[in-house]
């Protein structure tokens, strides 16, 4: 015997432009299959017009992240037992514009990312021949700030982002602040210019949303206030 | 996208009406594409990229984990002489030495290349690239212990690097098309003019032409059941160079991870072994002991899967159960959060395994091809396998077999693969360029790609793909695995044959173009099955054992027949096979022990 669950998937038809729901119930008999485990039995058993997105199966693509019951998450990664309900809505991320059902567009992520020059910026090539040099405490720095695998969920838990669309956002603040800190970076005073703004670190009102809902567990709120720290002490 | 017109009309009958011209265009995002993109680009080229997933960041070279291997030294003695050495040991003699001391040769190039694009590599206590034990990769031309050589960022190597290349794109303005589906290459004989997509967003059916097409989509684990890989891994390139008359080399050589997470087959980084964990069976024996004494759990991938399954074919899986276990509780909790915290992660989420506390239990799985797209020393493709070059093609990754790993890969070597070649094949096609020319488009130049999809759409039948998807994977699990003998490879040949009939009345329900998810996923089946086809006769065909190629009824290497690479061609008439012979630059084939 399994337990049952009764999902209710919002759905949108990009051809006819109507939004509906669908209701779907699945009896989960295997402990450990995940939400997207039960999205593809409905798509291959109940209903192929079901339409998501996913990739890698493991929790590191990032392609998945779906709103379930007012919290989005990585479907792939997401066990059903340890969902704490059999009543599920289902959901696109939030804030972004949809493709169809739970399928957005993630186009204002990478957007957004690039304007906050993600890449290593050095004012000099370094010898071709070998490594250049980092401690294991400034490699250290870095821990927890080059994980983010860019799913979008924290993007979708921003109450500022929900309200200005122009906000650059957790994910690339987060992104911003791992080459911030990295000690072989030089474009701390080039990134600034973009990022200490009301729509760059300012914008955050440190609700941690983003930090509540990543699945990798990293915290882009800390991130944004480490950055904010950071420029003080540039302009002091 | 800034251009794409949308369609909406039946795509079958459609004329091209978007076509896109660039000088390079660049199929894949993962490691083997970026690499290529960044050289064609930073050398003036007009450089595009596409991916049939959302983003390039979302490529399988993100689950790459362990390293990539460079014989840096950072800790101790290394040269590439040995690295190449255990390579071609590691390949049981069939990779082309030639292949195999660029790779070597390279890597230290590439590995520093990367850091200079700001991997952020984990460091050595003096400031260095980090660099782990991985198995097979040992001192002294076989002689010595385990060395450190696979550079790592703790257990997301493959995320570090895919992203810093992703990062390097973009700085350089790639242009990077999205869920953009390459569906067939638009070919003149032995000559590339571009290729034909679907734009799985908007709906429409495009044509890219370009003086330059590479192939870098990648490889096909989800041909098995218990696979490593991601779901997007289906063989689409391996497909299309087929069909555009292009042999594939090797490919009864696929390879099993030792250690996939139970029962799906994640994977758990041979790196756990290579920071010391231990492999132990329901008698609570390392039982490597009895089959690679001297390397025990750093034997190459190919003999410690044959040891596991071996293990629970003889009843000593974890309480008689069709896995064992890996143990790496004694490395202590401050080893595993900073060295392989992600293996941490994967093992709670999806197995309820907290590796500190219990090992974890696993299981071999479909993890590698060795096989795929016959090419140069620099990515491009050969048309007749051999020497004829296919002009303006080109292939490197996992889809392609230059080829450097031979019967069976070397852990942290599939990095390095995609890394090298997909460089040395930007560079090649920056050098052939003045001699390439843009070809003109046909009437008919999207006739395959719009009955591929018209195939899939216009059937009437009632078999869901999901039916014949289950066969598929279940058959080559059952007879196309670790150990294969004749009578498993001509069930499965009896099995494509039925899945054959099965396609042609298959039936999905959605007709739509735009994000037609069950749509792209029949059309994955088709490649899939056409990639295990190549793999089921290449494996019935060689009466041999050589790396990954077990077979029970020829337990042997037999240099004397088979020390030769297989060409297979496939049209709609039939197979075929031809061979080329192996380079042997450097080292005479030996008895391989470890």
């Amino acid at each position: 015997m399994g337990n049952l669950y009764k999902l209710t998937i919002f759905r949108y038809d990009p051809e006819s432009n109507k939004t509906s729901t669908s209701k779907y119930e699945v009896e989960v008999t295997e402990s450990h299959w995940t939400l997207l485990d039960v999205f593809r039995y409905i798509k291959n058993n109940l209903d192929d017009t079901l339409t998501f997105r996913y990739s890698c199966g493991q929790g590191i693509c990032g392609s998945c992240a779906v709103t379930v019951n007012g919290r989005s998450i990585l479907a792939c990664e997401t066990q059903m037992k340890f969902l704490d309900s059999f009543d599920l809505v289902i959901e696109p991320l939030r804030g972004f514009p949809v493709i169809r059902d739970l399928v957005v567009d993630h186009s204002l992520l990478d957007e957004k990312v690039r304007a906050v020059m993600p890449w290593l910026v050095c004012k000099k090539d370094p010898e071709s021949d070998k490594e250049r040099f980092q401690s294991v405490e400034n490699r250290a720095k870095l821990d927890g700030l080059y994980e983010c695998i860019v799913c979008g969920s924290c993007i979708a838990a921003c109450p500022t982002f929900w309200k200005n669309k122009t906000f650059l956002g957790p994910q690339s603040l987060l992104y911003a602040c791992r080459f911030m800190l990295d000690s072989r970076d030089e474009g701390k005073n080039e990134r600034f210019e973009t990022l200490a703004d009301k729509d760059g670190i300012y914008g955050c009102h440190t609700i941690f949303n983003c930090m509540e809902v990543c699945p990798k567990e990293l915290n882009p709120g800390k991130a944004i206030l480490e950055l904010r720290k950071m420029f003080m002490n540039e302009e002091s | 996208m800034e251009d794409p017109k949308i369609l909406t009309e039946n795509v079958v009958d459609v004329p091209l009406r978007n076509v896109h011209k660039h000088d390079v265009i660049i199929i894949g995002a993962g490691l083997a594409g970026l690499w290529a993109a960044i050289k064609c680009k930073s050398s003036g080229l007009d450089t595009a990229c596409m991916t049939k997933l959302s983003m390039p960041q979302r490529s399988h070279s993100t689950a790459a984990q362990g390293g990539i291997a460079a014989s840096l030294g950072s800790l101790e003695e290394d040269h590439w002489e040995w690295h190449m050495f255990d390579t071609v040991k590691g390949s049981d003699f069939l990779a082309d030495q030639d292949a195999a001391e660029i790779l070597v040769k390279d890597a230290i190039t590439v590995v520093r290349e990367y850091e200079h694009m700001g991997a952020p590599f984990s460091r050595t206590p003096d400031g260095l690239i980090a660099q782990r034990k991985f198995g097979g990769h040992v001192k002294d031309f076989g002689r010595g212990g385990p060395v450190l050589r696979a550079c790592y960022a703790a257990d997301r190597t493959g995320h570090v690097l895919l992203h810093t290349l992703w990062q390097k794109a973009m700085e350089l303005g790639v242009r990077f098309y999205t869920e953009m589906f390459a569906v067939s290459l638009i070919t003149d004989g032995p000559k590339c003019a571009g290729v034909v997509t679907w734009d799985t967003k908007n709906g429409g059916l495009h044509a890219f032409k370009a003086k330059g097409t590479l192939i870098a989509t990648g490889g096909y684990g989800r041909a098995w059941k218990i696979t490593a890989t991601s779901y997007s891994y289906t063989a689409d390139g391996q497909y299309m160079a087929l069909r555009a008359g292009v042999p594939l080399e090797d490919m009864e050589f696929f390879q099993f991870h030792p250690t996939g997470l139970f029962d799906r087959g994640i994977l758990m980084t041979e790196g756990c072994r290579g920071e010391g964990g231990y492999l132990v069976n329901d008698l609570g024996e390392r039982f490597m002991k009895d089959y690679a004494p001297a390397k025990m759990e750093l034997a190459p991938r190919d003999i410690v899967s044959r040891a596991i399954t071996s293990e629970i074919e003889a009843g000593r899986g974890i309480k008689g159960g069709p896995y064992i276990n890996l143990d790496i509780r004694h490395l202590g909790a401050e080893i595993i959060n900073t060295r392989l915290p992600q293996i941490r992660e994967i093992s709670i989420k999806f197995a309820g395994v907290d590796p500190i506390q219990e090992p974890i239990p696993i299981v071999p799985t479909a993890h590698y091809s060795m096989g795929g797209i016959p090419t140069d020393i620099d990515g491009r493709v050969l048309f007749d396998g051999k020497s004829q070059i296919f002009s303006g093609l080109y292939a490197a990754g996992e889809c392609a077999c230059v080829s450097v790993h031979g019967a069976n890969r070397l852990g942290c070597n599939s990095t390095l693969d995609a890394s090298v070649f997909g460089r040395r094949c930007g560079i090649a096609i920056v050098k052939d360029f003045p001699n390439l020319e843009h070809l003109p488009l046909e009437e008919d130049s999207a006739k395959m790609a719009s009955e591929e999809i018209g195939f899939i759409l216009n059937q009437k039948g009632s078999i869901k793909p999901e039916e014949i998807r289950n066969e598929l994977q279940t058959g080559m699990q059952n007879y196309v695995a670790v150990f294969r003998e004749e009578k498993g490879l001509s069930k499965m040949v009896s099995v494509i044959g039925d899945m054959y009939n099965k396609m042609s009345q298959m039936y999905i329900s959605d007709k739509t173009l735009c994000y037609n998810t069950t749509l792209m996923e029949a059309m994955e089946l088709r490649h899939l099955i056409a990639a295990a086809e190549a793999v089921t006769y290449g494996a019935l065909n060689r009466t041999e054992s050589r790396g990954a190629q077990a077979r029970r009824d020829f337990p042997k290497r037999d240099d004397e027949n088979w020390l030769k690479h297989t060409l297979y061609f496939r049209d709609k008439s039939g197979f075929r096979f031809d061979y080329k012979d192996v380079n042997l630059s450097r080292f005479v084939p030996e008895e391989r022990k470890y």
